[in-house]
């Protein structure tokens, strides 16, 4: 039985949507890196995503061209980003709690512009692999490596622009300096607020972006709470990570390949209960986060609002 | 002082900075009542006051971090408008606050770039911000590694980052707040050249600070702040220590108390060949040994950073240790939690405040009763006693004079020193048999000094057990009955107080044996 499961095709199937899957949380998970860097959680990632799948879907269904498509899922998590940053810095909000809100916005207004504009689902074509001549057709590499759509090459791309923003320009400097300490920044004359706004606005584009490479590339449907809690994975990720970019890709492509194996489980058939299986992504983040968590400092300033003077 | 217009910085100098008719509200204090204060270049301008007089918020109006009430500030015979630090920086104001104000995870040179445009627009350019570092360190005798991070610097390095960063930002006018209550007399030394230095070449600098030695040396004019009121500014010549406190305090401060010969009987605290590591784990303590009987105070004499921090938080329960066993009251109590110590009446003044010694958004009352807020009077099977915290708290904020408007303030609003206090009141209001007291007067001003020097002497009589830890020799001096000199690490030799000179305990602070 299981040496029928792990044949060469099965694995290179595991890893290459292993790879795939990583997408959503790349993309929702670097974005918030940047966000709590600077000393803002933001927990309404996954309401952020759900009306990003929706704008991108819905776009890119009406219009037909999926890069418009692309455009209103980033505005759209823009706009909510820019409600984040205002609700945590200029009314200086708890943000464990008002990130909620935003998740439940997003969550109901998602599924009502669903039900008012769409009814059914349907699908659209979304982005198609991209074929790179010879290295496409190689074996094995070939379709682990070569054959995936233009957005999961854009997560992995983000993932070192974060990298080398946080740690080889001014503007991460003042990034790490504010999630650190905001009276230090602040007495030096950077704005805490100018950065956190940008964190936390490019944060909500980022989670846009999540939700479309999930309506319109990785499923290509758009379903009522299609996310399904994959934006607070992807907030526990960052604490996974470190709050280090390279870190948090290992932890979502840990998860993905996990979730991959999970799903290759189900598809062959293999008498595991599949609850079981669904279940084990999950169990994993629980277990990691309990390991790693504890070995390394949060930013010190995370969730706390900054007022000159105290 | 050279007559050149520019400082060797390159920077313009500020001729002359005026603040006039200042005035600064809290809600329920008057921080700052029509203050005026000047600060010419070449100069070194003195701000004395009692804790809580409105030094640090006269000068943080002055560095724009808080708007003031009414009042106009002139550089140079211009009015000018300082709505943020931005504003302060860029017309060549540079501060220096009384708790540091750097990124401990990041770089020496990176705290000094941060906010500054790089050469390479939106890359850092760290290499030549490290260069001109060097050649700053070079100039006033700051030696920093700038690759360096900042929370491995012990508090001096870390102050000369500070005056960097405002060098290197082009400071023509420097506030010092309180930057010598941190410093070994040996960094106070060094500081003072930087300072006479930067005077020489025209800064203009304004020093706050409580120790009236150094006020009297380093300054030409000397103001005075009492209850937010200028009280009056005078020349250094014929200025004494006793008139300026008296300046200070509004009366003549005389609580001087001797210390009388104490019987010493049992032994209260044994320290058995202790080791531990500090927290970069590295060996802090090699093997101390240490015995402190009740009513003796052991005074521990030492340069900060050579295992002070780890002894007092291995005998606390704060940190364990590798090897040894501490015993106190003739019981093994190696290894315990803070809370069974806390319960064997061991009480604890940490030297980091801010950090170990008060939550700071938590108000003054809840702060009074962090050790005993689960035992009577303050509560009873779990409830909390309002009524009782309160007057506990009013008792303690009148005996130990602390400037609050309230009991409900949050800790975090109050002044340096009365912070100290507050410390104090609750580890000392319990009368504990034992006390670990590291830098117990660390910025508080000379009334409240003296007053803490009496309280931990009025312990010693009731027989405590009290080991003090303190850079301070003059300290050590007066209150200890027997010394220990710790140096990295090691006792290197412990000496009645009757044999005990500065010179001796110098020698033996510098690691010779004796
Ligand atoms: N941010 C704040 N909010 C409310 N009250 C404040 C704040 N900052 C200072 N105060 C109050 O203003 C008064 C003056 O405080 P300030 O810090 O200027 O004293 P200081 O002279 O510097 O004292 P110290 O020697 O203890 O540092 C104090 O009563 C303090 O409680
Ligand atoms: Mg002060």
């Amino acid at each position: 039985m299981i040496e029928k499961f792990f044949t060469e095709a099965v694995l290179v199937g595991i890893i290459a949507s292993g790879i795939r899957l990583a997408t959503p949380y790349l993309y929702a998970s670097i974005g918030e890196t940047f966000g709590q860097r600077s000393g803002v959680l933001n927990l309404g990632v996954e309401g952020q995503m759900l009306l990003g799948a929706f704008a991108a879907f819905y776009v890119s269904l009406t219009t037909g061209n999926l890069w418009f498509g692309l455009l209103a899922a980033m505005l759209t998590g823009l706009i909510m980003g820019l409600g984040m940053a205002f609700v945590s810095i200029n009314l200086q909000a708890v943000q464990g709690i008002s990130g909620i809100g935003f998740y439940l916005f997003g969550l109901g207004l998602s599924d009502l512009l669903f039900q008012k504009l769409m009814g059914t689902v349907v699908t659209v074509s979304g982005f198609r692999p991209i074929y790179f001549p010879v290295l496409s057709d190689l074996p094995i590499v070939g379709q682990i490596f070569f054959n995936h759509n233009i957005l999961v090459y854009g997560a992995y791309a983000m993932v070192f622009v974060a990298w080398f923003v946080l740690n080889k320009t001014t503007l991460g400097l003042k990034i790490k300096a504010v999630g650190e300490s905001p009276e230090a920044a602040d007495s030096l004359g950077v704005s805490v607020s100018k950065i956190r706004y940008l964190t936390i606005s490019f944060g909500g584009m980022m989670s846009g972006i999540a939700g479309a490479s999930l309506s319109i590339a990785l499923l290509n449907v758009f379903q009522q709470n299609m996310t399904s809690g994959l934006g607070f994975i992807a907030v526990a990720l960052v604490y996974f990570g470190g709050w280090r970019p390279i870190a948090v890709m290992g932890g979502a492509l840990l998860f993905s390949m996990v979730n991959s194996l999970q799903l290759w489980v189900q598809v062959l058939n293999i008498p595991i209960p599949s609850d079981f299986a669904v279940m084990m992504p999950y169990v994993l983040t629980i277990i990691a986060l309990v390991v790693t968590v504890q070995r390394v400092r949060p930013p010190s300033a995370l969730t706390k609002p900054f007022e000159r003077g105290h | 002082m050279s007559d050149s217009q520019l400082l060797p910085t390159g920077q313009k100098k500020i001729n002359h900075l005026e603040m006039i008719e200042i005035s600064k509200f809290f809600p329920g204090v008057i921080a700052n009542n029509r203050v005026n204060f000047d600060v010419k270049a070449g100069e070194v301008h003195a701000l004395l006051g009692e804790n809580g007089a409105g030094k640090s918020t006269l000068m943080k109006v002055l560095y724009g971090l808080y708007p003031p009430e009414e009042g106009a500030i002139k550089l140079d015979g211009e009015q000018v408008v300082i709505g943020s630090p931005v504003d302060s920086i860029g017309l060549g104001i540079g501060m220096i606050h009384q708790h540091f104000m750097l990124v401990e995870s990041l770089t020496v040179a990176e705290n000094v770039a941060l906010g500054l445009a790089s050469t390479r627009g939106p890359l850092t350019d760290l290499d030549i911000v490290s260069q001109r570092i060097q050649e700053l360190s070079e100039i006033y005798g700051l030696q920093v590694d700038p690759k360096a991070l900042i929370w491995q610097l012990s508090v001096g390095q870390q102050q000369r980052v500070e005056i960097i960063k405002a060098l290197y930002r082009g400071a023509a006018l420097l506030i010092l707040d309180e930057p010598t209550a941190v410093l070994t007399p040996q960094e106070v030394d060094e500081f003072f050249l930087t300072m006479r230095k930067m005077m020489d070449d025209g800064h203009a600098l304004i020093f706050i600070s409580h120790k009236l030695h150094e006020v009297l040396d380093i300054s030409h004019r000397i103001s005075v702040l009492r209850d937010g009121h200028m009280i009056g500014t005078i020349p250094v010549e014929g200025a004494t220590k006793e008139k300026l406190a008296e300046m200070m305090v509004g009366r003549e401060i005389g609580l001087k108390k001797e210390r009388v010969s104490n019987e010493k009987s049992e032994k209260k605290l044994i320290l058995k060949n202790i080791s531990a590591q500090s927290d970069r784990g590295t060996p802090a303590l090699k093997g101390i040994d240490l015995e402190v009987y009740s009513g003796e105070i052991l005074g521990v004499a030492g340069v900060s950073g050579n295992g002070q921090k780890e002894l007092a938080e291995v005998i606390t329960g704060l940190r364990n240790v590798t090897s040894g066993q501490v015993v106190l009251e003739d019981e093994d109590v190696t290894g315990l939690s803070p809370k069974e110590l806390i319960n064997r009446s061991l009480s604890y003044i940490p030297e980091e405040r801010m950090r170990d010694g008060m939550i700071k958004e938590f108000t003054v009352a809840e702060n009074l009763i962090l050790r005993e807020y689960d035992q009577l009077p303050f509560a009873n099977n779990g409830f909390l006693n309002l009524k009782n915290i309160s007057t506990h708290s009013d008792e303690m904020i009148k005996s130990f004079n602390v400037k609050t408007p309230s009991q409900e303030t949050t800790v975090k609003s109050l002044s340096g020193g009365n912070i100290q206090k507050l410390v104090l009141a609750r580890e000392l209001f319990r009368k504990p048999r034992t006390l670990i007291a590291a830098q117990p007067t660390r910025g508080l001003d000379i009334g409240a000094m003296e007053y803490v020097h009496l309280r931990l002497l009025e312990q010693r009589e009731e027989g405590t057990a009290t080991i003090l830890i303190s850079e301070d020799l003059d300290e050590i001096l007066a209150l200890s009955d027997r010394i220990a000199v710790i140096f990295e690490g090691e006792i290197m030799g412990i000496i009645d107080r009757e044999e005990a000179t500065t010179e001796r305990l110098g020698l033996m602070m510098a690691g010779v044996v004796e």
